[in-house]
């Protein structure tokens, strides 16, 4: 079902029915509708951070490339493999997509954790995996913009200044930055959402509330 | 370089080291737009023209369309009712996530909001001082908090055990659907603002 899956599809693809396996008419469709702003926008969102017409120093391989990562992170497969595909059919050959695996599994782990400000919170701060990207294969650009996603994914209260003047320094500038952090937090978003429509999905509706789905 | 070095080094120790119901200030760690810069796309991504006084919204507004369609959606979550889960129990969602994932200032924001929508000033203080909900608080808002943080680990944590228990307890479908939305939408915006800058107590609360 994601195979199929492109952002220039006509007529447009909705991106997350399409990963969720939400057909026209289900009773899921009818649910999602109820908030069609939203639907949309979180399409569009995805379109624009995605497969943005103008790329703004921040190509879509790169875009897809940390997409792939976040997904991957999140153990989310579906979405996952989606944008792995869309990956390995954006023309950069495999090392890319064979990068991203391994870091994938290298760099998995449980959050959030982090440190707060000094003070009373302290008690609660939690240490985990602090994860460094080899630059290796794929250069010290995109190395840091995945450094940068693992500490969103998972330890975002220890995000700091320098965090950013580390991406600075390998070249992101402060609106590729802006565009980054955007990418990575709507990430967190997008596979929340198909997170939790997928587990309504295979509940199916409450009893009384509609017809039961048909086979889609 | 543009990280200021007095933001970088945080010489005023305004920061809050404990949630807080306060109304506080934020700081962008990257230069925001200026007023003069604006053009037609940026207020059409600011939404409301009044955003253009906020650092955190004129940050953003470095990629227009990509905040347009947060705004857009950020609305559609917190502001539609028709039908769905009543607003106040949306922002405690908005409030236990950002309390999980540690953002102070969102989580400010949204016990505020929670409040004057008529939630639970006691519980919201006690989620805000301790991560949870008090065990007096009703059925329904220990397991809205209780869901938006399962929502909120990484690998996910909702399951069908929630649907069924939330059902059980008598949400409906749009209701489930609204408290997805919300708890999902704040793992957007929490990475955000604690990327991006960070926040202080306002002056005159300084101790």
């Amino acid at each position: 079902m994601t195979e199929g899956f492109s952002f220039e599809s006509d007529p447009p693809q909705d991106l997350i029915d399409s990963v969720v396996g939400i057909g026209a008419g289900s009773w899921l469709d009818t649910l999602r509708r109820g908030r069609s702003v939203l639907r949309d926008n979180a399409q569009q969102s995805a379109a624009l951070l995605l497969h943005p017409e103008r790329d703004e120093g921040f190509s879509r391989t790169e875009r897809l490339a940390v997409a792939s990562f976040v997904a991957g992170l999140h153990g989310e497969q579906d979405i996952y493999r989606l944008y792995l595909n869309l990956l390995e059919r954006s023309g950069d050959g495999d090392a890319l997509p064979a990068a991203i695996r391994q870091f994938v599994r290298d760099g998995r782990t449980r959050g959030p954790y982090g440190a707060y400000p000094q003070g009373t919170l302290s008690t609660e701060d939690l240490n985990g995996l602090v994860f460094d990207v080899s630059a290796a294969e794929i250069g010290t650009r995109l190395s840091a913009a995945l450094k940068h996603a693992h500490l969103l994914v998972y330890h975002p209260r220890d995000a700091s200044a320098g965090a950013l003047e580390a991406l600075q320094e390998t070249g992101w500038s402060e609106t590729a930055i802006v565009t980054l952090s955007q990418l990575v937090s709507f990430l967190t978003f997008q596979v929340r959402i198909i997170h939790g429509l997928t587990v309504l999905r295979h509940a199916g509706p409450a009893v009384g509330q509609g017809l039961p789905e048909s086979t889609s | 370089m543009s990280v200021t070095p007095q933001n970088a080094s945080r010489p005023d120790n305004r920061e809050p080291a404990r949630f807080t119901t306060a109304l506080l200030d934020w700081h962008p760690w990257l230069p925001p737009l200026e007023e003069s810069e604006l053009t037609e796309v940026h207020y059409d991504g600011l939404v409301d023209r009044a955003r253009a006084k906020s650092p955190y919204f004129m940050l953003l507004a470095r990629d227009p369309q990509v905040l347009g369609a947060r705004t857009r959606s950020d609305r559609d979550i917190f502001y539609n009712t028709d039908g769905g889960l009543p607003r106040r129990e949306r922002e405690l969602a908005a409030t236990a996530v950002s309390r999980f994932n540690g953002c102070i200032y969102c989580a400010s924001v949204h016990a505020r909001f929670s409040e004057r929508q008529g939630g639970s000033s006691e519980a919201l203080a006690v989620l805000l001082a301790t991560g949870s909900l008090p065990v007096d608080a009703t059925e329904a808002w220990l397991l809205v908090a209780e869901v938006a943080r399962q929502i909120s680990e990484t690998p996910v944590g909702f399951s069908d055990v929630h649907v069924r228990v939330l059902r059980q307890a008598g949400f409906n479908d749009a209701e489930i659907l609204d408290l997805i939305n919300a708890s999902s939408f704040f793992n957007w915006a929490n990475r955000l603002m604690l990327s991006l800058g960070y926040p202080t107590l306002p002056v005159e609360k300084q101790d």
